[in-house]
């Protein structure tokens, strides 16, 4: 069963008098379990589709339809819902809030349920063991490396068990092994937690580890899936 | 960890620099508690509720001009004067120039006749009238000196001497008062003395008096009796002004230098400076943290709900050090009282001025927090991810 469909998606930004066609009838099914590979030139769209399929962005025309629901009619708050309960983000530069220790940015997303106070905490500190953090749960993002750092961000991604889980560039600004070790993280996710991952990346090595990979040029998708 | 706990923890994602943004609103919060108690304290100092049907009749030119206690039986005879009282302004020091407190020799039946809203067993009114060297004073100054009726009370004059060239004054406390009103808790009032043994005993300026109160017998021809009252005088040695008690208090006060609006003053230029400094910091921490926010969005905090926490952090910053500084002013207050009463009487730092204070660092908080709320409200999550 497919979790993500897109049907037609053209994106394009206007500039004063000039039209930029970013995505031009883009056509897309993500099976449920799958670990996607989105890969393509810088500035080839990548971003703008997998923010699409995470609900912070909207096509110009077409429908996206993500876990069964359309979310081309939704509202701002409505999305915001829609998010919190379905997807988890994980981004290159990490993105975790410098002022709180890990246990504490894993435990933003449950700020949004009704869990008591114990049971989000359990539960980040969950997520943090999953990610084999669970020994940093005290430490702040400065005091982490940027591997760490990006385990934190997953397990932040993870811990509303979201069924979706959309990267952009997860191992972008890390070395090779530790890339690898993300790699690997999120592999496992994908295998023994079921999470469909859909991850951008334009390191071919990267896309190794996933079991599809699609390319983006010109505003068209490519590739041995689609 | 809450929502408050984030907002707390994003409070000082820069230490220093929040440190010294609470610093500078509690200072300005101390300045408040400070300068309103005082002119507070200044305010309520008068010398009572002011009656509509009364008037005060004072030297035309100065305050420290005399009138002639034969001036007020030309004023009786006034069309439209229903009773006419005075009094003085004595000076003087009790023990310590420390204890300030105002002290009028009156004559008895007359004066509490006029201010009928003062209460006095009739004993001991009775016993004042008789008693040459008697005096009075509000229950609540007797209570806060520990005098009792029967005591002898010392005051040293230092505006008035005595014939003998003496300036000890000993009055016989024959009886206490009460105002009806918060002088009663404060202690503050007026100490009151017996005119007839002042006008005898004293070295100078026999007949004279500070000035007279008139009741007037219908309220809405007080302007037209105030006018006949200075008509009467206008070519004499002893012109004078008469206005409502009221008009009277206020020009007392205008002549004293307007400390309420002085006060006003400052603080208003103080918190103009809060509002740039703090408003600065909140800007900038906005700035610093665009793809924060715009993470916590992706989540699924609603654009209201990340609005709500960068206007929580302004509230916070402003209420917290706004009740560190009443809390600071009030200690401080309490420290310079003493040196403050012998100018203004007594000054307490009163629950409304602790509650305009909260009050307005609310307020700096919403006004602070309010532009980077919007901002943090309208922020696109793709743009601002974009941004960096
Ligand atoms: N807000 C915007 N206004 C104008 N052009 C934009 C905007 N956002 C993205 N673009 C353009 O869209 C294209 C695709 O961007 P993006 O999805 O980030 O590409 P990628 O992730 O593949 O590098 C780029 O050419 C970029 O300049
Ligand atoms: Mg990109």
């Amino acid at each position: 069963m497919a979790i993500v469909e897109l049907r037609g998606i053209e994106k394009s930004y206007t500039k004063g008098r000039e039209t930029v066609d970013v995505l031009t009838g883009i056509n897309l099914e993500i099976d449920e379990g799958d670990y996607l590979a989105l890969m393509g030139p810088s500035g080839s769209g990548k971003t703008t589709l997998l923010n699409m399929i995470g609900g912070i962005d909207h096509p110009t025309s077409g429908s996206v339809v993500v876990g069964g629901e359309s979310l081309n009619g939704m509202s701002g708050r409505a999305l915001a819902r829609w998010r919190s309960r379905n997807v988890g983000f994980v981004f290159q530069f990490y993105n975790l809030l410098p002022v709180l220790n890990a246990r504490r940015n894993v435990e933003l997303p449950l700020l949004l349920t009704k869990l008591s106070g114990k049971q989000r905490k359990k539960n980040a500190d969950t997520a943090l063991e999953i990610v084999g953090l669970g020994d940093r749960a005290s430490h702040k993002p400065g005091e982490l490396s940027g591997g760490q750092q990006q385990r934190v961000a997953i397990a932040r991604a993870i811990v509303a068990d979201p069924s979706l889980l959309v990267c952009d560039e997860p191992t972008g600004d890390l070395d090779r092994d530790t890339a690898e070790e993300i790699l690997d993280l999120l592999a496992i996710l994908n295998r023994e937690h079921g999470k469909t991952i859909v991850m951008v990346t334009h390191d071919p090595k990267a896309a190794d580890h996933a079991s599809h990979v699609l390319h983006l040029d010109k505003g068209r998708l490519s590739g041995d899936a689609s | 960890m809450s929502g408050v706990g984030l907002v707390w923890s994003n409070l000082f994602r820069k230490k220093v620099r929040t440190v010294l943004t609470l610093l500078s609103v509690l200072v300005a919060f101390v300045l408040f508690t400070m300068l309103r108690s005082v002119a507070v304290a200044f305010d309520s100092g008068g010398f009572g509720p002011a009656g509509v049907d009364r008037l005060q009749v004072s030297p035309k030119f100065s305050i420290i001009d005399p009138l002639l206690i034969s001036q007020l039986r030309e004023v009786e005879r006034v069309p439209g004067v229903a009773a006419v009282t005075h009094a003085d302004w004595f000076g003087g020091i009790y023990q310590d120039s420390r204890n300030f407190f105002p002290k009028f020799p009156v004559s008895p039946k007359s004066y509490f006749e006029m201010f009928s809203e003062f209460a006095i067993d009739p004993d001991q009114l009775e016993a004042f009238q008789n008693t040459r060297t008697g005096a009075v004073a509000p229950a609540g100054m007797a209570a806060r000196f520990g005098w009792e009726v029967g005591d002898k009370i010392p005051i040293e004059g230092d505006i008035y001497p005595k014939l003998d060239g003496s300036r000890l004054w000993e009055f016989d406390l024959v009886g206490t008062y009460l105002h009806g009103d918060r002088r009663d808790e404060t202690g503050s009032g007026v100490f009151l003395f017996h005119y007839d043994y002042f006008d005898e005993a004293k070295q100078f300026g026999q007949g004279q008096v500070g000035w007279l109160t008139v009741r007037v017998e219908d309220p809405e021809q007080a302007a037209e009796v105030a006018s006949a009252i200075d008509a009467l005088f206008e070519n004499s040695l002893n012109p004078t002004r008469t206005a409502t008690e009221d008009e009277a208090q206020r020009e007392f006060a205008r002549q004293q230098g307007d400390i309420g609006l002085m006060t006003t003053g400052i603080l208003a230029a103080v918190f103009f400076t809060i509002l740039l400094l703090t408003g600065n910091t909140m800007a900038q921490s906005l700035r610093e943290r665009v793809p924060e926010l715009a993470v916590l969005k992706t989540f699924g905090f609603t654009d209201g709900s990340v609005a709500l926490l960068v206007l929580a952090e302004a509230v916070l910053l402003g209420v917290v050090g706004g009740a560190l500084g009443v809390g600071l002013g009030t200690l401080a207050m309490m420290a310079i009282e003493p040196q403050l009463q012998q100018f203004f009487g007594l000054i307490e730092v009163t629950w409304p001025v602790v509650a305009s204070a909260l009050g307005i660092a609310l307020l700096l908080g919403l006004v602070v927090g309010s532009v980077p709320a919007l901002t943090a409200r309208r922020l696109s999550i793709v743009d601002a991810l974009r941004a960096r």
